[in-house]
C-alpha cells in the first residue's frame, strides 16, 4: 500500500476512491486520476483485509481449516467449504488407502445448500449492483429472498453467514426436519419473486442506460485477466466446471449455462455490464432447477451416520493423519467463479501448503488495463457487476 | 491432448526438460527460472498446446519438505508453480520454477504472456520474496510497503513491532507451530 495524498499534477486530479466506500463492497481503495470526469489511470490498493489465511492453514490440522474457509468468501461460505472440502477429499483420493467414499445423501445435500447459497449470492450481487445504480429497493427485494435462505441454513446448521457445514467427509449433520418441505415452498415463491424484481430493474430504461454498453470486457481480454465463472461467461466464454470439469453430483444434473450475449438492446456489447448483471439473474433460475432435480433424488435419511446411501458423514480424521505426499490443484464453480485450492502434502497431518485462487482477485487485475477511459460513475458500475467480495482478494 | 503426450511435444522443442511426480500423481514440468519466458511463450502460441489461460500461481516455500527435488540446486529452495489451461483444447499442465532461497531469487515474469501473473506475482514477491524482473509494477501487494521480511516462508518470525505499535500481545506466542 502507498501513501499518496491528494496532490494535483496538471489538470489531473489524484482521488481516493474507498477504502471507506460503500459502492467499494468492502475495503477496496482505488487510486484513480482523473481529468474533469474521465478517468486517466487506476491503481488498487489492496491488503486492508489480509489475515494471511494461507498461512494460519499451513498450521492447523486439515479438518481445522474449514471454518477459515467461510472467511474467505462470506457471502457463499458453503460454496467455500464445499471447494475445500473437494480438494482434500480429491487429495485423499489419490491413494487407495485413504480413499474417501462419500454417502449419497451427503453429495445431495451440499450441492442443494451450494445452489441455494449460490443463488443467495448472487441476489446480493445483482441487488446491490442496482443499488450502487442509485435503486435502493431492488436490493431489499434480493435481501429478503436471502433470508428466507438463511432461515433454512440456520435450522439446519445453526449459522447464517458463516456456516461451517459443509466437512471432509460429508456435511457436519442432517437435514433439520421437514426441510425438504422447506426448500420447495421457498423455490416455489422464489420464481415470482424473480418476475417482480426483473420488472423493478432489469427492464428499467435508467438502469439499462447506466449498464449497457458500460466497460464491455473482450473474450480474449477476459481469458488473458483470468476472469471467472459469471463475468468469464458474459464476454461469451461457454465454460462452467459444474458441466466441464463434473464433481460430486453435478454428472447426474441437467442445467443450461447462460452466457452474455449483448442483452443490452440498442447499446449492449458483448461482455458488458448489463451481460454480467444478466448471466447472473439467469444463473438464478439454473439453480431453481437444480435444486428442483436435487429434492426429487435425495435419498431418505439412514440410522447410521455413515450409510453409503442414507448417511450424511463419513468418518476421514484417521485418513486425515497420513495423506498422500504430494500436491493437487482442485477446481470448484463458485458463485464468484472458479475458486481453486492448491494443497500440498508433505504426508503429515497438516498441509504443507494451502494456496487459494478466488475469482475477484482475478478480476480487480483487470482493473488497471479496464478503467481508464471511463466515466468515474462508471467504475462504480463496473465494480458493482464484477460483484467483487474483499476478503476474497485479501484472504 | 493427456499430459504425458503434451510434455513429449515439448521435449521436442526443449529435448532438456524433466518432470517430477509425486503419490498424488500430479505431474509438474520442472523448468529452470532463465529459460521460463522461451518456455511459456511456446506454451502459449504454439497451436498444439495453446495455452491462454494461467489458472493459478503459487508460491512454495520448500525448505521444509521432505525429499523435495533440487535439481542442481544446494541448499534451501523456493519454488512458483504456473497452473496453466487451455480452453482452446480443455487440457491443463502445471510447470514447477524453483529458485535458490536467498536474496538473488528470482523468475523472469510472464505478465507479458499472461496478464493475469501481474497480480500473482506481485503476491509472490510480497509474500515469498522471489522478484520478477519485467512485471510493470513491483511492489508489495498485501503488506504495507515498509514491512520488513516474507511472512509465508516456514522461517518467518512474527515482528514484535511495526512502525510504531508493539505487535506481541500478552500471553499470545506467535512463534509456536510446527514450522516455527
Amino acid at each position: 500500500m502507498s501513501h499518496e495524498i491528494l496532490e494535483q499534477n496538471d489538470d489531473l486530479i489524484t482521488i481516493n476512491m474507498g477504502p471507506h466506500h460503500p459502492s467499494t463492497h468492502g475495503v477496496l481503495r482505488l487510486v484513480i486520476q482523473t481529468d474533469g470526469e474521465m478517468v486517466k489511470t487506476c491503481k488498487p490498493e489492496i491488503g486492508y483485509l489480509h489475515r494471511s489465511i494461507e498461512k494460519i492453514g499451513e498450521n492447523l490440522e486439515w479438518y481445522q481449516f474449514v471454518p477459515y474457509t467461510d472467511r474467505v468468501d462470506y457471502v457463499c461460505s458453503m460454496n467455500a467449504n464445499l471447494a475445500y472440502a473437494l480438494g482434500v477429499e480429491a487429495l485423499l483420493n489419490t491413494k487407495p488407502e485413504t480413499a474417501v467414499e462419500i454417502p449419497l445423501r451427503a453429495d445431495c445435500i451440499r450441492v442443494l445448500f451450494a445452489e441455494l447459497n449460490r443463488i443467495s449470492s448472487h441476489l446480493v450481487g445483482v441487488g446491490a449492483a442496482s443499488m450502487d445504480m442509485g435503486a435502493y429497493t431492488p436490493f431489499l427485494h434480493g435481501i429478503t429472498q436471502r433470508e428466507f435462505i438463511n432461515d433454512i441454513f440456520e435450522k439446519t446448521c445453526g449459522a447464517r453467514l458463516t456456516y461451517n457445514y459443509i466437512c471432509i467427509g460429508g456435511v457436519m449433520r442432517d437435514l433439520h426436519e421437514g426441510a425438504e418441505a422447506e426448500i420447495r415452498a421457498f423455490l416455489d415463491q422464489l420464481e415470482p419473486a424473480m418476475h417482480s424484481f426483473n420488472s423493478l430493474i432489469t427492464t428499467n430504461t435508467i438502469f439499462r442506460g447506466r449498464y449497457a454498453g458500460v466497460a464491455p470486457v473482450s473474450r480474449e481480454m477476459a481469458i488473458a485477466y483470468g476472469l471467472v465463472g459469471p463475468n468469464l461467461r458474459a464476454s461469451g466464454v461457454d465454460w462452467d466446471l459444474r458441466r466441464d470439469r463434473p464433481y460430486g453430483l453435478y454428472p447426474k444434473l441437467k442445467f443450461a449455462v447462460p452466457v452474455g450475449g449483448a442483452y443490452g438492446g440498442s447499446k449492449g456489447v458483448l461482455g458488458d455490464c448489463y451481460d454480467r448483471y444478466i448471466v447472473r439473474l439467469l444463473e438464478i433460475v439454473e439453480s431453481i432447477k437444480i435444486c428442483r432435480q436435487v429434492l426429487d433424488m435425495i435419498p431418505p435419511p439412514a440410522e447410521k451416520a455413515d450409510d453409503p446411501i442414507g448417511g450424511y458423514r463419513v468418518d476421514v480424521t484417521k485418513k486425515l493423519r497420513t495423506p498422500p505426499k504430494g500436491g493437487l490443484y482442485t477446481r470448484v464453480e463458485n458463485p464468484r467463479g472458479e475458486t481453486g485450492y492448491y494443497l500440498v502434502s508433505d504426508g503429515t497431518k497438516m498441509p504443507y501448503r494451502l494456496k487459494i485462487r478466488t475469482g475477484s482477485f482475478t478480476s480487480l487485475s483487470l482493473f488497471e488495463t479496464l478503467v481508464p477511459g471511463l466515466m468515474v460513475a462508471d467504475v462504480v458500475a463496473l465494480i458493482g457487476s464484477l460483484d467483487i467480495v474483499l476478503p476474497e482478494v485479501d484472504r | 491432448m493427456k499430459n504425458a503426450d503434451l510434455f513429449s511435444a515439448l521435449l521436442e522443442v526443449y529435448p532438456d526438460l524433466s518432470t517430477e511426480t509425486s503419490e498424488t500423481g500430479e505431474i509438474l514440468w520442472i523448468v529452470p527460472a532463465e529459460r521460463l519466458t522461451d518456455v511459456a511463450c511456446t506454451l502459449r502460441e504454439d497451436e498444439r498446446f495453446a495455452f491462454d489461460s494461467l489458472m493459478c500461481l503459487s508460491g512454495l516455500d520448500l525448505s521444509k519438505y521432505p525429499a523435495a527435488v533440487k535439481g542442481e540446486f544446494v541448499g534451501e529452495l523456493l519454488a512458483c508453480v504456473y497452473h496453466l489451461h487451455s480452453f482452446e483444447h480443455g487440457h491443463e499442465a502445471a510447470i514447477k520454477v524453483i529458485v535458490p532461497k536467498d536474496e538473488t531469487a528470482s523468475i523472469p515474469s510472464v505478465e507479458p504472456i499472461w496478464a493475469v501473473a501481474g497480480y500473482f506475482e506481485r503476491e509472490i514477491l510480497d509474500l515469498y520474496g522471489i522478484a520478477f524482473p519485467g512485471n510493470h509494477d513491483p511492489r508489495r501487494l498485501m503488506m504495507p510497503e515498509d514491512w520488513v521480511g516474507h511472512p509465508m516462508r516456514k522461517d518467518y518470525q512474527y515482528p514484535q513491532n511495526y512502525s510504531t505499535w508493539e505487535l506481541k500481545r500478552e500471553g499470545q506466542n506467535f512463534t509456536s507451530g510446527p514450522y516455527a
